[in-house]
């Protein structure tokens, strides 16, 4: 058995304990990602030998007392959208392919006050857009339950690199749902936190309005620790939140007698892949007979999430990609004349075709004369659904219902049809519009052996309350190690 | 011939007194190394966060107060985006939906000595841009980020100007103004206050405007007053010769007296403004906003009030010294000292200016300290130098800011007031020149003042000059 095969609590304790060391962690983990980098393409960036310096100072600093949580010493790796000092940081972009930051992330450094190992930098699609992490400019990763299947996205890196077992747990990011739709895709466990909860210093902006930084892990337990290790209140990041409420691993308890379970009938209409359904609403089962009470609801406006948050996260990333021009950092075009000639050329041959696509539409929907028919309205719309949010949580503890709408499909098939690639999303992003903490875990597989997941949505500042019924939930079944762990 | 009429408006930048950046907490001292004062929020690094600098908004809002604004108590920044290698990020944080101060005005006085009212349209808070150093002898372009990220306000004024006098007239007013709150130096040819000037031309008694043109790089109360000139003549000859006016961006070249078409409207850029999601909306309650007003310092027409009041100087005086701040502190910090306002308001009056048009400078730039004034002061009126030395004396403390005690002393200027040594040089100028005393004898007074003139050249000038004329007269007797 493999230390990677243990959760990372678990693996914490034994390191805790002496069992361990966390040069034993960090090399197991270097050495399964040597096994299969070839098969899974998790990783942009392993650079062995930062990995092994930094376990020996973990080690000494466990030694001394300095960490002592449950993260020390726990090997994890990090998503290629967040910056890490001296280490290359490239969003999967050829834009970005040389660029390495000079200052770390703050949810990664908080992850480092914890004692954590940084294994590397795992791969996405490029700039967070895609949910397959099939558009990074340094090949698709796959999915370690069928790698002819994607991972899911756009954090598919950090979720196959948790299932295939090359690290013990991961970060993520989430701005439509790409911590939670790759976690349902890979069979593992990732929670979105509420806006503001998570610094997003650091973090290579796509939409500033949505992203939020997330755990991926094995289990409910371990993504209730590292959220407590890394929420913070950042004065670097005017939108992150002072929160009193940050000991999320208190609400790890077996208990949602009476718990309030809302299913929206909108989530489970025209799309949704039968054997999803009924993975998803066996687990509403499980949780009614543990005393919860469950009742479906219309929740509303389902259908309007995907064109408002196309044109919200469109616009944001077209005016936060814009700085990738070849002056400062990153890529630079070869032979150019003159200046516009340069941005021209380095941006056309730095992004790829989905980067480009969702550019062109954020320009266009920011441009004089569309600002109010579309900018504009999707911010209406972004209030209206935090607004049938507002109201379904009057009744509701939690909300419940698929992280997706199917299992993950093969390579390939969803670029030629990026259209069909978003309506995907349907599920997860209007929790992102609306703020709110979501968190996906396994409930079952398909016919086809690959993983489905449920989705558990909290209201604002929720998490516990969600916490609680996904581990309940997570009593009742058995973790299921992906054919490459 | 037909009568024209100029109209005018403004957009003032003015680089606000903050110690740190707009966005991250850089120093803003100017002229430090290439891309010393810089970090990655300022460079535009990926990741970065703008964080807002409370001070911007407190000095927005004392400028806001003092123009006679409503202050937006929810506002928020925008970006506005154009690509340009200045620009780090291809967006300025700036403001344009809800910008911090609306519908305000400043009250200046015309040629005729009437008073007319200029309408702000509104003022809003960005950040500046780096600067772009051409290497003369390369083909590269290289960035300065120093001044990326400093604070900024803007000021838009109304179409209410008719005149270059009555611009200049608008821009020492709100010069006067800002100076007065401590927010901003507001020099222009440092470029700490900028003006663009939006200019159109209309027949006279017109309803509607004119098409307007925007000129840049005016550095100088003198580019202004020249640029609207010049910009009201082309205009005017192409109206009367039948040509339309075109829409544009024009820049000033204070040298050849012309402004050349930098870019028209049609190819104005799109800026894609939208709501900055990086930085919450900032909430101002009534109690910062109370709490700001009752922080607002001495204005100018209060302190021209407590002035004539107070220290009992001529209006006319108080008018000149309130105008500028540097003044009126150098008025108050020395007659602290030595308590003789008088005194102190004639030397800033008559040999202060004397030397700041000699040497072509602004009072900003005044480097003497209250201090010596005040103990050159001292020194007249205890007749230890007499006026011209005293003149002598204060040109050093206006040059070199000297201790003018020390300077007397080591110098030996110290005014003779010795009875003795001063009588004997008397006598032998009267011995010396029979003639101009028989003139006076024979009642030619006025002789009188040559025989002055050559006891002072004798004394090499340190003599009391009443005392001369006493003793003199006393002599010719």
């Amino acid at each position: 058995m493999s230390l990677m095969n243990l959760t990372a609590v678990e693996l914490g304790k034994k390191i805790k304990a002496g069992e361990v060391s966390v040069e034993e962690a960090a090399k197991e983990a270097l050495a399964a990602a040597a096994k299969k980098e070839k098969a899974v393409n998790s990783f942009v960036t392993i650079d062995e030998e930062k990995v092994l310096a930094q376990a020996k100072e973990v080690q000494r600093g466990i030694d001394a007392g300095k960490y002592t949580g449950p993260l020390a010493g726990v090997p994890a790796a990090v998503k290629d959208n967040m910056c890490t000092e001296g280490m290359l940081t490239t969003c999967s972009s050829k834009i970005l392919g040389n660029f390495v930051p000079t200052y770390t992330c703050e949810a990664v450094l908080n992850l480092e006050r914890a004692g954590a190992v940084i294994i590397g930098k795992t791969n996405m699609d490029e700039f967070a857009m895609g949910s397959t992490t099939e558009t990074s400019a340094f090949g698709a990763t796959k999915n370690p339950w069928n790698t002819e299947h994607v991972p899911g996205g756009s954090s598919g890196g950090s979720c196959a690199a948790v299932a295939a077992e090359e690290c013990s747990y991961a970060l993520g990011s989430d701005t439509g749902g790409s911590i939670r739709q790759p976690s349902s895709f890979c069979g593992v466990t990732g929670m979105k936190p509420t806006y503001g909860t998570v610094s997003r210093y650091g973090l290579i902006a796509y939409g500033s309005s949505l992203d939020q930084i997330g755990p991926v892990a094995k289990d409910v337990t371990d993504c209730a620790v590292i959220l407590e290790a890394i929420a913070s209140h950042d004065k670097k990041d005017s939108t992150s939140i002072e929160r009193k409420d940050c000991d999320f691993s208190t609400a790890l308890v077996d208990d949602v007698w009476g718990m309030k379970i809302g299913i929206p009938r909108d989530y489970f209409g025209e799309g949704l892949d039968p054997e999803v359904r009924d993975a998803v609403m066996a687990a509403a089962k499980e949780l009614e007979k543990k005393g919860a009470v469950i009742e479906e609801f219309d929740l509303s406006l389902v259908e309007y999430a995907i064109p408002a948050y196309y044109v919200i996260a469109c616009a944001e990333a077209s005016s936060n990609l814009a700085r990738f021009d070849g002056v400062k950092y990153g890529y630079r075009t070869d032979g150019f004349a003159g200046l516009h000639n340069m941005y021209k050329k380095t941006r056309s041959e730095g992004f790829g075709a989905e980067v480009k696509r969702r550019i062109m539409l954020g320009s266009f929907v920011l441009s004089s004369g569309y600002y109010d028919a579309y900018y504009l309205k999707a911010l209406r719309t972004k209030a209206l659904i935090k607004q049938a949010f507002d109201k379904a949580f009057e009744k509701y503890d939690v909300i419940l219902g698929p992280a997706a709408p199917t299992t993950a499909p093969r390579i390939g098939d969803s670029l030629s049809d990026p259209i069909k690639m978003y309506l995907g999303d349907i599920y997860t992003i209007s929790v992102n519009l609306a703020g709110l903490p979501g968190i996906s875990l396994p409930c079952g597989r398909d016919s086809g052996g690959l993983p489905i997941g449920v989705q558990l949505i909290g209201n604002c500042f929720g998490e516990k309350e969600i916490i609680r019924a996904a581990y309940a939930f997570e009593q009742t079944r058995e973790y299921e190690h992906s054919p490459l762990a | 011939m037909k009568q024209f009429e100029t109209v005018i408006g403004l957009e003032v930048h003015v680089e606000l007194a903050t110690k740190t950046k707009i966005f991250c907490s850089c120093s803003t001292e100017f002229g430090g190394e290439p891309n010393s004062h810089t970090c990655p929020v300022c460079t535009g690094m990926p990741g970065s966060l703008p964080v807002l600098n409370k001070q911007v908004v407190e000095y927005a809002i004392a400028v806001g107060l003092a123009t006679n604004c409503t202050i937006t108590q929810n506002c928020k920044f925008d970006r506005k985006n154009y690509f340009y290698p200045d620009n780090p990020q291809n967006y300025q944080i700036s403001q344009l939906y809800l910008p911090i101060c609306r519908d305000g005005s400043v009250e200046i006085e015309t040629e005729d000595g009437g008073r007319k009212n200029i309408g702000i349209h509104e003022i809003h808070m960005e950040e500046d841009a780096g600067k772009l150093v051409h290497d003369e002898w390369g083909e590269n372009s290289l960035v300065d980020f120093n001044r990326s990220g400093v604070p900024l306000i803007e000021i838009v004024s109304e179409p209410d100007m008719r005149s270059a006098d009555e611009v200049v007239a608008y821009l020492e007013k709100l010069r006067l103004i800002i100076q007065y709150l401590g927010a901003s130096d507001c020099k222009l040819q440092e470029g700490s206050m900028r003006a663009d000037v939006n200019l159109s031309v209309r027949e006279a008694g017109a309803s509607e405007f004119g098409t307007r043109t925007e000129m840049k790089n005016l550095n100088s109360f003198k580019a202004i007053r020249r640029a609207i000139e010049g910009e009201r003549e082309r205009q005017i000859d192409l109206i009367e010769s039948g040509q339309k006016i075109i829409q544009e961006t024009r820049r000033w070249d204070d040298a050849k007296e012309y402004s050349y078409a930098m870019r028209s409207k049609e190819d104005a850029q799109d800026y894609r403004y939208f709501p900055e999601p990086d930085l919450v909306p900032i909430i101002i309650s009534d109690e910062w906003l109370d709490e700001i007003r009752s922080r607002q310092p001495e204005l100018r027409t209060e302190k021209l009030e407590r002035y004539k009041r107070e220290f009992n100087i001529p209006e006319y005086d108080a008018g000149i010294i309130t105008s500028n701040k540097k003044l009126a502190d150098i008025f108050e910090e020395t007659t602290a000292i030595c308590n003789n306002p008088k005194k102190v308001s004639n030397w800033l009056m008559v040999e202060t200016m004397r030397l700041l048009k000699e040497h072509e400078m602004e009072p900003e730039q005044i480097t003497f300290s209250p201090e010596n004034l005040a103990k050159l002061i001292q020194l007249t009126e205890d007749r230890a130098v007499n006026s011209s030395v005293a003149k002598e004396v204060f040109e050093k403390i206006f040059e070199e800011d000297i201790d003018p005690e020390k300077y007397v002393e080591e110098h030996g200027l110290k005014a003779v007031s010795d009875d003795g040594a001063l009588r004997s040089t008397i006598e032998k100028v009267i011995a010396d020149n029979p003639q101009s005393v028989e003139d006076y004898k024979g009642g030619k007074k006025k002789a009188i003042g040559f025989l002055v003139g050559q006891t002072m050249k004798a004394m090499q000038g340190k003599a009391d000059p009443a005392m001369v004329n006493k003793i003199l007269a006393e002599l010719l007797q």
